[in-house]
């Protein structure tokens, strides 16, 4: 199969512009013929879900939360980029397209970021008119703030909460239509499959977590908007309840999952302190505008601190190794996050961690706070030093943070063409859950544009263009392949729930993020994805032999909820690896040993790696590659350097 | 439904009733107080007796004060129905309740303290306002010597006399009214009676020291300069120093007057 | 240190719930409450037995999913903060710990110690939006927005839907939830379209809800884990009388 990313001809800036001219409508009055359903309710799904109900469209939303509000673009902390330029310091949407792509390590698709940029705009003056109460200036006029891998301040903000901001506006505009009765929203029902006529997207399959109703929902088109995979390491910056399902299930109905090994790791949060850990905690990006980040010079030093025969007040100016500093001179601690990761971890294999456990560096503020002030700092951080605080006892205002890398954001996910649109016809994927934007790597505060730019400016055009194509036909719900995926369902459910082994779903769960953050995280060899490899195949083994499953279907049931997401989790890691291992190259998040420069940077290799991993699933036999080669008409491809 | 019923039928219509009755009761107190303050003269009641028999006689006021006993009713009536509807949003109380940690005990038992009112009311209405009224209160003649302002007292049988006079006569204002002033200090000497009074006018501080300042809120009252005045006036005038004044009369009376 | 729980079981809305008793040992002082729970679960899950349900998330506080009334409060002993956000170097050692759900009419219990909370959607679907379609909007920087404004609508709406003001609340009243919507929007310039229609709908729906009437006790401000503060409700008040009494505006 060649994969056709329908990226349309044209110059760059005119594509978008073009393409929305050629795409298809359906008339207003015929809109309201069309049922879509939206997978997730975080900013893509929101978004998209409102954005097409207003248009007319009938839409059916599902979250596995409680309400819609609670998905987890809520967390997102730092702010939302767009090439504004109303700080008047150089930024257009050409930039903010540059950076992207650059920041991504020359990975992703030029048209869809440069979409992306396009619209960034738009995004902002949308959420504003929505009331999102972004942070001002004394003049009444919007702030901006710079983030990792921009020299420009480009980045918008509300506090630190800037996610719950934004997914409040985009939940607001999903309450109106809601209201209108164009929205029809399911809270706690999670989709278990995808259903599927003649290759085409016709509809989910949905478990009711309150009374574990298996239901079928049937609808022209189908939108995962379900975020990233982060928690295959158990521990990450993700919500507890998010997962892969409905991804993972739309890829064996066929939709490609591309480069799944491209993964994240944020390099501020807080670091863990023990194995009962449940979840990592992230401190905003946007603390290294102001933060210095150090470790001692010396593994001895180092050695002293962590047994705490001294403290971190006893080193002295001259012995604190602020290496991001040294190394990258003109970005300094704003380099990208890949970068900042991956140095934090040299530091520590280095022996110069600090910490009780080792496993952390410093995040200094004490320059900060003597150049501007604690009361300026606080203004600026006060929530995320308060969480910090609560988190670990210790006051960051007195004594520099711990930090240390976690997996946060996940690039990979389910293929996608220009128009959104996985290799299932009427199956489209936006936001984190798609692979397009990012490349190998994401730039601070792009998560929170990528997810409102595909749900509020790109899908209201694209659907359309596949439903007119589609004519007015209602689907067909009592066509069999609902009853079959039903059932198909309802047997796994019960499977799991036949389950009674030793072990339970987080003990598998566990096992599964050590095999995957020790191989499968940093830094990834061939010699250690082979043996990650195999610990999977006999975890996933383990995992049918001996885990326990307690409870009923007919009940909330965590248990059985766990056991479905580990399920699926296992089966994604194998494909992570897979993936990893044939990407024999560094690039972006995914750095692979065995390529790197002589002064250990990430090493591309653009002759033989330019192209996009989207990969098939085979029904009992090996998943295959796909490759959609990447090119660049419009940025040189250079070896990223931040120094 | 009505437009008007819909505003009172609402949650927060219901509360506006309770803050404007609430704040109408609070201005009588003061006006109430005002009055009482006679109470402290010592002129043989004569000040008092005469406001008395004008607080009852003058046509506005006797208009407003059934306008008062109307406010009463609605507000404890208001209470009840805000309380039962309360009652039922938590059909389950929690087994473990640390309401100390969050809120002040009055302003989590206004209820109880206006209960406590409430009973407080219909004994000091019975011992006083009904005795003024229909009751068998003695009356008394004060003869004031414009000259030098001397006030000689002389009680008159109730039989003798059934009505309000004052007149001038001889170079001195002859006043005859019902001795409720008498009356007062009669039931005073009761020390049960007193300590009720007494502790009634504390349930009546606690009440008012989270009732006044409430109202306003209820009102929507949210200024940042004169909101905190409105809670310090809540508190001070009315949760401490008219309950004060008004718990002084009784005590006054017993130690002072009848002693 | 090792704990002992008093929790809340119930099997589900229509059936009774009663406490069960269960022993918390080897907790660290660096778990959270709710990875203590999990270490609970854990165990009660070896023994082939119910795990306790609760509501969680995010665990980093800004979801608002979790909602445990902790011995006699919601979101336990410290203030402003959630309780996945509370840490057990806030209890003691041999301590009893009482774990209730949210008590209202208006949230049902679902299981253990989940509740339903839609109905702060559908309060929020009366009308806790400005109606703008995607597309077609002016510059954002077109109306400018006094900082302090930005900042007095930033603390309203910093509200994350918890329902512990509902909780904490001797009333079970939402009006703290209802008033932080309401306010952010009658603050900002986007809002006043619809300002007098949102109260009055808002209100009327939170009544629908069997939500009982704001005493002014000051609990829900005491336990709010992000601040929102009692002035939220005076504008509240303000905004559905104005609309009532001084200008209505149709609901549609």
């Amino acid at each position: 199969m060649i994969l056709d990313s329908k990226v349309p001809e044209g110059p760059l800036a005119e594509k978008w512009t073009n393409h929305k001219f050629n795409l298809k409508l359906v008339n207003p009055a015929n809109k309201r013929k069309y049922n879509i359903i939206v997978v997730g309710t975080g900013l893509a799904g929101s978004s998209a879900a409102a954005s097409l109900a207003e248009l007319g469209y009938n839409v059916k939303t599902f979250c596995y939360q409680d309400s819609a509000r609670r998905a987890h673009s809520i967390a997102a902390q730092g702010g939302i980029n767009a090439s504004k330029n109303y700080p008047n310091d150089g930024d257009s949407v050409y930039r903010l397209f540059y950076d992207t792509i650059k920041g991504g390590d020359y990975r992703s698709r030029e048209a869809n970021t440069y979409r992306l940029a396009e619209v960034s705009s738009n995004i902002i003056d949308q959420c504003v008119a929505q009331g999102v109460p972004f942070a001002r200036e004394y003049g009444g006029l919007l702030d901006n703030r710079s983030f990792g891998g921009a020299q420009v301040s480009r980045t918008f903000y509300a506090r630190g909460q800037t996610g719950q901001q934004l997914l409040l506006g985009a939940y607001s505009a999903l309450n109106r239509q809601i209201k209108k009765g164009t929205v029809q929203s399911y809270t706690r029902h999670e989709m278990l499959d995808l259903v599927t006529i003649d290759g085409q997207a016709r509809g989910i399959i949905t478990r009711d977590l309150v009374t574990g109703a298996i239901e079928s929902h049937a609808a022209h088109a189908v939108i995962l908007c379900t975020g990233g995979y982060g928690n295959v390491f158990f521990l990450s910056t993700n919500a507890m309840g998010c997962n892969v399902t409905a991804a993972w299930r739309a890829h064996k109905r066929g939709a490609f999952f591309a480069n799944p090994c491209y993964t994240q790791i944020h390099p501020t949060c807080i670091p863990v302190t023990g194995d009962h850990q449940s979840k990592l905690t992230l401190m905003s990006e946007s603390l290294r505008n102001d933060g210095r980040v150090w470790v001692p010079k010396t593994v001895e030093m180092a050695q002293r601190l962590r047994k705490g025969e001294i403290k971190v007040a006893d080193i002295r100016e001259e012995d604190r190794d602020y290496y991001l500093e040294r190394k990258y001179p003109s970005f300094g601690n704003l380099v990208p996050r890949d970068v900042a990761s991956r140095n934090a971890k040299e530091m520590v294999d280095e022996g110069r961690g600090v910490g009780k456990s080792g496993v952390a560096v410093y995040l200094d503020f004490k320059d900060a706070i003597a150049r501007l002030g604690e009361d300026a700092v606080r203004a600026k951080y006060g929530n995320l030093f308060d969480m910090y605080m609560q988190i670990t006892d210790e006051n960051p205002y007195k004594q520099p943070m711990r930090i240390y890398p976690a997996v946060h954001y996940t690039m990979g996910g389910l293929w996608v063409d220009y128009n959104l649109m996985t290799t299932v016809p009427g199956l489209y994927a936006l936001g984190e859950c798609n692979f397009s934007d990012h490349g190998a790597n994401r730039l601070g505060a792009s998560a929170l544009m990528q997810g409102l730019a595909d749900g509020y400016f790109v899908i209201p055009y694209t659907v359309g263009d596949y439903l007119a194509k589609l004519g007015f036909g209602p689907v067909d719900a009592n066509h069999p392949n609902f009853e079959k995926t039903r059932s198909e369902v309802e047997s796994k459910v019960n499977t799991l729930l036949g389950l009674k082994g030793k072990q339970t779903v987080d003990d598998i769960h566990k096992k599964l993020g050590h095999i995957m953050w020790e191989y499968c995280g940093m830094a990834r060899s061939a010699e250690g994805l082979t043996k990650a490899k195999g610990l999977i195949q006999e975890l996933r083994k383990e995992f049918w032999a001996d885990v326990t499953v307690l409870g009923e279907n007919e009940e909330l049931n965590q248990s059985l909820e766990k056991a479905g997401r580990v399920a699926d989790f296992i089966e994604l890691a194998e494909l992570m690896v897979d993936d990893a291992f044939n990407r024999r190259e560094s690039c972006g998040g995914h750095f692979r040993v065995e390529s790197q420069t002589e002064e250990g940077e990430a090493k591309r290799d653009d002759e033989e790696f330019s192209f996009v991993s989207a990969w098939q699933y085979h029904e009992n036999a090996p998943e295959e590659l796909h490759k959609e080669e990447l090119k660049f008409e419009n940025v040189v491809l250079t070896q990223r350097s931040y120094k | 439904m009505s437009r008007f019923n819909q505003l009172f039928s609402s949650t927060i219509g219901k509360k506006l009733i309770m803050s404007l009755t609430g704040i109408f009761l609070s201005l009588f107190l003061v006006v109430h107080l005002v009055g009482n303050l006679q109470l402290f003269k010592s002129d043989g009641g004569l000040a008092f007796n005469e406001y008395a028999y004008f607080m009852t006689h003058f046509a506005p006021i006797k208009a407003i004060s059934y306008l008062l006993y109307a406010t009463f009713i609605v507000h404890a009536l208001y209470s009840l129905i805000i309380t039962y509807r309360n009652r039922k949003a938590r059909p389950i109380a929690y087994a473990s309740y640390n309401g100390a940690a969050n809120s002040t005990w009055n302003s989590r038992n206004m209820g109880l303290l206006g209960t406590i009112i409430l009973i407080f009311l219909v004994t000091h209405m019975s011992n006083f306002w009904y005795q003024y009224h229909w009751g068998d209160v003695p009356y008394v003649e004060y003869t004031t010597n414009i000259q030098t302002g001397e006030t000689s007292v002389r009680d008159i049988p109730a039989a003798e006399f059934h009505d309000f006079v004052k007149y001038i006569e001889d170079g001195s204002e002859i006043m005859i009214a019902k001795d409720l002033y008498k009356e007062v200090n009669f039931s005073f000497q009761s020390w049960y009676l007193v300590v009720f009074y007494v502790l009634a006018m504390v349930a009546l501080g606690f009440h008012l020291a989270h009732g006044f300042k409430s109202a306003f809120q209820t009102l929507g009252f949210d200024h940042n300069r004169y909101a905190p005045l409105i809670r310090a006036i809540g508190f001070w005038i009315f949760g401490i120093l008219i309950p004060l004044l008004f718990a002084a009369m009784p005590l006054y009376s017993f130690f002072v007057v009848n002693s | 240190m090792n704990l002992t729980l008093k929790v809340w079981r119930q099997k589900n809305e229509n059936t009774r719930g009663k406490f069960h008793t269960y022993e918390a040992k080897d907790i660290s002082e660096d778990m959270s409450f709710l990875e203590m729970l999990d270490v609970v679960n854990d165990e009660i899950t070896r023994k082939g037995e119910d795990p306790i349900y609760f509501d969680h998330d995010c665990r980093e506080g800004i979801c608002g999913m979790c909602s445990l009334y902790i011995n006699g409060r919601p979101h336990g002993p410290k203030e402003q903060i959630t309780t996945c956000q509370l840490h057990m170097r806030s209890f003691h050692d041999g301590q009893t710990i009482v774990i209730e759900p949210w008590r209202a009419a208006a949230f049902p219990v679902l299981k253990d110690l989940a509740v339903d909370r839609s109905a702060f959607d559908r309060i929020q679907q009366a009308g806790g939006y400005i109606s703008v379609n995607t597309g077609g909007t002016p510059d954002a920087n077109i109306i400018p927005i006094p900082k302090v404004k930005a900042d007095e609508a930033f603390n309203s709406a910093t509200c994350i839907g918890c329902g512990a003001c509902v909780a904490a609340c001797k009333n079970s009243s939402a009006m703290l939830f209802v008033g932080a919507k309401v306010a952010q929007f009658a603050v900002l310039p986007q809002g006043q379209a619809e300002r007098k229609e949102r109260a009055q709908a808002m209100v009327d729906q939170m009544d629908k809800e069997g939500f009982g009437s704001c005493t002014n006790t000051g609990a829900c401000e005491a336990e709010c884990p992000v601040g929102i503060s009692l002035s939220n409700i005076a504008t509240l008040n303000r905004e559905y009388l104005g609309a009532k009494i001084i200008k209505e505006v149709e609901v549609h």
